[in-house]
């Protein structure tokens, strides 16, 4: 089926729903997701979206944009964070126009609370710059816009899963994708493309991410020769459940919760004398990672630390973190109001992606040349507003305020310029993967898809997480070039056309492994540590030779071609140590 | 441990009738029912096909009848639910594909109470004021995740397909009671129509089935008054 659009969305979380909203209205648009946008991966983060509104104490937008930069120890593009800092204020009240309930000073004002790495005057301690509802924050953004969505009659194409990404004359004028009730292919024919598809935590064993995570746009991107950025950082959160990666919010922390190991000794306090256990997460995660290492982990595996709220009293735990300690009480059976609650760094978030500029538009090199027509905003993109490590509360702000920009820009763009035909057999590429998956029950098929997964999750868990080097790198990379052999003897035994989920996860099995080896290999060449990328055999930050974002290239016979960089584009702030 | 999964399945393009089929398989007793139902679609069954994404109970995607109740199989564990789990698709809901049902009709009757802040005055330029007491009122009902197992659980709404069902009132309920709001009346006119507020029986399905403990008895039961008396 064919479909015209002025604009088409891939994806209906904050980012992609604050884009839409622009257009919407305005010019025709349509926003496909692979879920009900109610579902989409927004909708799980809890601890609250930050902006330099002052309301509780002092604050202002260059302390933000100071703490985001040094946050992302100095891989943040300062132009970046200079408007995320900014815009930031006038999203969250734009927020609470649309009728999202916010938690409230005794004045009622939106109340604010601390958060790691937010620090009033440069770093001098903590400030309270986290906006919050309960600890559902991200649950009430997508409500809250979704239902803005409706109230503004946006077309959505739900349960749509990306396949491509449709490239003609060097201009994006498109995409296609499955409809997954009836398995059909659809092409969406558009001046302006924008995708908002999230990241891929599901690449690794422990993560907090949900199941559809699997790294959609960004590998559609990639296959298309649209290079990624930055794939080597990804975030490990501190605090995830225990085995199971669910995310506990650094809320707890904001709130008082502290960190402890076997020896009941609360350790942050001796790696970060200042911010203690509200270190950013980079940080912490690895002093977690020492403390396992150094045999203070706690349990019969000696593979957990515990976190603690029990001090806080109940009052607080009801009022402020009724969800997180749901989590504890349904998924470990354990007592929140009386007992540390087991946990262990969980694969998180993806500060690379796609790479763009403030305005959303995607460019294809280190010179910045755009590429019209296509769009990325939210974790998908790659500013970069994160640098080498996000700060926690910066996502949900990211979403609003680069996905209104991504969309705004779109909308300019429509008005400015006529549709680019599509290519001819604009559909090959789709109709070559699907008939991939269709023919998975023929006897040569034999390879089980979800072995295949499950192994790539553990070698990235164990080589391509907290702690790297050259040595477990090279041994993650071969063993995914292994399994994307395998993969091309992937079984799909499922023949049936209507929502075969079976047809879907091997084709996200297809794109986690491109977005494990792109990770994998970025992380190999990139000799020095920063952010959250940290090699044993590379210990200091060497800004002479990685003042720069890593970007990799796909070659037509599906491995990389190449890795360039790109450097970062530097501001007021002086690239210094990172120390809290 | 070892597990018995008896699971409705149904094929719209080979099966003329749903019909149950029995896995038997490994599972630790820590493991959520979801953790199940992929142990066999990927290792026993490909052709199983259900809804599912977070998997900790914030999206909602897989709400279903487990043991007779509706429930999120990504909250069940399965040392909870017993050795033997029969799991079949909500009732009130069209059967798609096994486990996957229909949702068209639950977000449309979502959608007819207009579930968007409506307040017509001119916009401040900072934030609207709210007290921290007026945040409190409605606070429940804003916990919704539109997972469906309300309505799927609700006599009612089994028996006649357009009754709104206990989803949408909790939605309404979420906006009636935000002190914000002024569109109490365009969300009553619906709620009092024939298939609104009082098809409600005070059944308490709706209350047992919610996984986020949204109390939806009572705040239907605050809607009716309001209609009724005016007043919360």
């Amino acid at each position: 089926m064919y479909h015209k659009y002025d604009a088409v969305v891939v994806g209906a979380g904050g980012a992609g729903l604050m884009a839409a909203l622009q257009m919407v209205g305005k010019a025709n648009v349509a926003v496909i997701t692979k879920l009900y946008p109610s579902r989409s991966h927004t909708g799980a983060a809890q601890g609250g979206i930050c902006a330099a509104l002052g309301n509780t104490e002092e604050d202002h937008w260059e302390w933000h944009m100071f703490d985001t930069v040094k946050g992302g120890d100095y891989l943040t593009d300062q132009d970046a964070a200079e408007v995320l800092a900014r815009d930031a204020i006038e999203r969250i009240i734009e927020l609470e126009h649309m009728g999202l309930p916010f938690n409230r000073t005794p004045e009622g004002k939106i109340d604010q609370r601390r958060f790691g790495g937010h620090t009033r005057n440069y770093g001098e301690g903590p400030v309270r710059r986290s906006c919050f509802a309960a600890d559902r924050t991200g649950h009430m953004i997508l409500q809250t816009l979704y239902q803005q969505g409706i109230k503004n009659n946006v077309t959505f194409f739900n349960e749509f899963h990306l396949m491509d990404l449709i490239i003609n004359n060097g201009r994006c004028v498109g995409v296609t994708a499955m409809d997954i009730k009836t398995g059909e292919l659809h092409t969406f024919h558009s001046k302006a493309t924008v995708f908002a598809t999230g990241g891929y935590g599901r690449c690794w064993r422990v993560t907090s991410n949900a199941h559809a995570c699997t790294g959609d746009g960004m590998v559609s991107a990639y296959r298309a020769g649209v290079p990624l950025m930055d794939m080597e950082m990804y975030q490990f959160h501190p605090t995830g459940l225990y085995r199971i990666g669910i995310l506990l919010s650094e809320a707890a922390r904001g709130e008082g919760g502290i960190l402890r190991n076997s020896e009941g000794e609360r350790f942050c306090e001796r790696y970060a004398p200042t911010l203690k256990d509200l270190a950013p997460r980079d940080m912490v995660s690895r002093f977690i990672y020492q403390e396992l290492r150094e045999g203070r982990g706690a349990g019969p595996n000696k593979d957990y630390v515990y976190l603690h709220v029990d001090h806080l009293g109940k009052e607080v735990i009801d009022a402020k973190l009724p969800d997180i300690t749901d989590f504890a009480r349904t998924y470990l059976h354990v007592e929140p109001y009386t007992e540390g609650v087991p946990i262990q760094p969980t694969a998180h978030y993806a500060m690379g992606g796609i790479p763009t500029d403030v305005n959303g538009r995607v460019i294809m090199d280190e010179k910045g040349t755009v590429l019209p027509g296509f769009y990325a905003a939210g974790e998908t993109a790659c500013v970069s507003v994160h640098g080498a490590n996000r700060l926690g509360t910066n996502s949900l702000v990211d979403l609003v305020v680069f996905g209104r920009r991504a969309g705004q820009n779109a909308l300019q763009f429509i008005k400015d310029n006529d549709f680019e035909a599509l290519p001819t057999n604009h559909e090959g590429r789709s109709n070559d993967l699907l008939r991939f998956v269709e023919t998975g029950n023929d006897g040569s098929r034999k390879e089980n898809a979800a072995n295949i997964r499950k192994e790539m999750q553990d070698y990235m868990m164990d080589n391509v997480s907290v702690v790297r080097d050259a040595e477990k790198l090279t041994l993650a990379l071969n063993k995914l070039y292994e399994l994307k052999e395998r993969y091309t003897k992937v079984k799909v035994s499922d023949s049936t056309q209507k929502f075969n989920t079976e047809k879907l996860e091997a084709l996200e099995l297809g794109a986690m492994l491109e977005m494990a080896e792109v990770t994998t290999k970025g992380a190999l060449d990139r000799k020095e540590s920063r952010g959250a990328h940290y090699r044993e055999d590379y210990l200091k930050r060497d800004d002479q030779n990685f003042l720069a974002h890593t970007l990799v290239y796909r070659a037509d016979d599906g491995n990389i071609k190449e890795l360039r960089y790109k450097p970062v584009t530097l501001g007021r702030f002086e690239p210094k140590e990172r120390k809290y | 441990m070892q597990i018995t999964m008896k699971i409705l399945r149904f094929d719209p393009e080979k099966d003329k009738k749903a019909h149950f089929q029995n896995y038997e398989i490994e599972a630790d007793p820590l493991d959520r029912v979801l953790d199940a139902l992929n142990t066999v679609k990927w290792h026993h069954d490909g052709t199983l096909t259900y809804r599912r994404s977070c998997a900790h109970g914030v999206c909602g995607s897989d709400a279903m009848r487990i043991n007779g109740r509706n429930r999120l199989a990504c909250k069940e564990l399965v040392g909870d639910v017993g050795k033997k789990i029969t799991i079949e698709p909500m009732l009130g809901f069209r059967i798609l594909r096994d486990l996957v049902v229909d949702m068209e009709p639950f977000f449309d009757k979502y959608k007819s109470i207009k579930p968007y802040l409506i307040n017509h005055e001119e916009v401040p330029a900072i934030e609207r004021f709210q007290s921290a007491e007026d945040r409190e009122i409605f606070d429940e009902t804003t916990k919704c995740i539109l997972c469906g197992a309300c309505s799927g659980s609700c006599p009612p709404y089994w028996s006649n397909s357009e009754f709104i069902g206990p989803a949408a009132i909790v939605n309404a309920h979420r906006f009636i009671f935000d002190s914000r709001d002024q569109g109490v009346d365009e969300r009553l006119a619906v709620l009092s129509q024939g298939e609104g507020v009082f098809r409600c029986r005070t059944i308490y399905n709706c209350t047992d089935a919610c996984p986020r403990g949204i109390p939806v008895t009572k705040a239907i039961e605050q809607i009716k008054r309001v209609m009724l008396y005016n007043r919360g």
